[in-house]
């Protein structure tokens, strides 16, 4: 199966395509405060644009843009940004999650909260995009013969 | 056995329509469900505590953060647990 | 006859609805293949979905942003006119039960991955039926029967 190439048009098309997605989808998250969107949002058409490039491209040359690894840290730094946002709430006095009380600006505790806001959407943004790419990657089926080789061993431990 | 099934899905359906009966119209303003002050605190109010302009987002992240924070929590949870039962690599 | 238009449209978003729900109901009882019925819960919630926010619709409102710059002074030049909003609760909810269906949906097919690579078949009465025979390969239950026979 990895022998076959998709044709040429498709090929550029969608190497012309993929960094306008992505621009859109952080579009999408950074205007969640003042339009329609947010972090979910944003999150899964990020991932979807790599999952594009995945599909028409092969599954060694995603694996170079998003490896492994990489998308473990991007998850866990994701609610890890969320969880450490409400501490420092806590840190300054407030309760959990309670944005007004962190000094930044002096005197306007709605503008901080807009600012916190917008730092949490970007936080479930990757999340949600490492989750996605993580999940497309596991679930699709072995595509070069070592890979079927590897599979069937650890399949018969 | 598709017969059965049929049976109970007709017989359900029937109840449901039936008892949908007494709920509010569709568009109706005086429903309960809007009728609630509290969704006149928030929108009135979401721009002056929370500084965004998109009610939905100020909910979100702001006077229901705490779910929003379980809710990544469950995702991250999917990714993890499909790699545990899936991942065919060392870890 | 106005009265049966009446009630047509006062409940015709909650009929479509149950329809769909009944669909998604008979996907996931009547059939055999373990990937249908996980596609007959998808539609299930699609349908719940649907209908918490055919709940939060008020005649006349509009999308729950505000209104801000040149659109907010033209209302507030005017004579008093009032925005109306739908209600933005049930939003909120039903974005959070979205990602859940989706989280629910990835781990339901990655179990059924592990169950192909078992089983070696999809449908549920081969896979009963194999679990019925009591193969030693396959269950440990039925290994630790057959060495207490022996």
């Amino acid at each position: 199966m990895s022998g076959i190439q998709e044709s040429v048009i498709i090929r550029t098309v969608v190497r012309i395509m993929v960094p306008f997605i992505q621009i859109f989808a952080l579009y999408v998250i950074m205007h969640g405060s003042s339009g329609p969107g947010g972090g979910f949002q944003g999150g899964v058409i990020f991932g979807a644009s790599i999952i594009l490039y995945t599909m028409i491209y092969g599954h060694k040359e995603g694996k170079k843009r998003m490896s492994d690894k990489l998308s473990r840290i991007l998850s866990s730094s994701g609610v890890a940004i969320f969880a450490l946002t409400g501490i420092l709430c806590l840190v300054f006095g407030g309760m959990f999650l309670q944005y007004g009380v962190v000094p930044l600006l002096p005197d306007d505790p709605a503008q901080v909260s807009r600012l916190l806001i917008d730092v949490v959407e970007i936080g479930i943004g990757i999340t949600v995009l490492a989750v996605m790419i993580s999940l497309f990657f596991d679930i699709s089926p072995p595509e070069t013969e070592e890979e079927e080789l590897v599979a069937s061993e650890e399949a018969g431990q | 056995m598709k017969l059965a099934a049929l049976l109970v899905v007709i017989l359900a359906g029937g109840m449901l329509i039936y008892a949908g009966q007494d709920l509010p119209a569709f568009g109706d303003p005086g429903s309960p469900a809007y009728q609630h002050p509290i969704i006149d605190h928030y929108i009135t109010n979401s721009e002056t505590e929370s500084g965004v302009g998109n009610i939905v987002t100020a909910l979100l992240a702001n006077y229901r953060g705490y779910d929003t924070l379980g809710e990544v929590t469950v995702i991250f949870t999917a990714g993890m647990t499909v790699i545990l039962l899936l991942r065919r690599r060392e870890i | 006859m106005s009265g049966i238009i009446e009630i047509i449209s006062a409940e015709f978003n909650y009929w479509i609805y149950v329809t769909l729900m009944m669909i998604g109901f008979y996907a996931m009882i009547a059939k055999k293949n373990l990937v249908k019925k996980v596609i007959g819960a998808n539609i299930f919630q699609t349908a719940i979905f649907l209908f918490y926010i055919s709940l939060a619709e008020v005649k006349g409102g509009t999308a729950p942003i505000l209104l801000h710059g040149h659109e907010g002074a033209d209302v507030a030049h005017g004579a008093v006119n009032e925005v109306i909003y739908v209600n933005p609760l049930p939003h909120v909810l039903i974005l959070t039960a979205i990602v859940v269906a989706v989280s629910t949906t990835a781990v339901a097919l990655a179990l059924i991955i592990k169950i192909y690579q078992e089983y070696g078949s999809l449908e549920e009465d081969v896979i009963l039926a194999y679990r019925r025979q009591l193969q030693p390969e396959f269950s440990e239950y039925a290994r630790q029967k057959q060495e207490g026979e022996q």
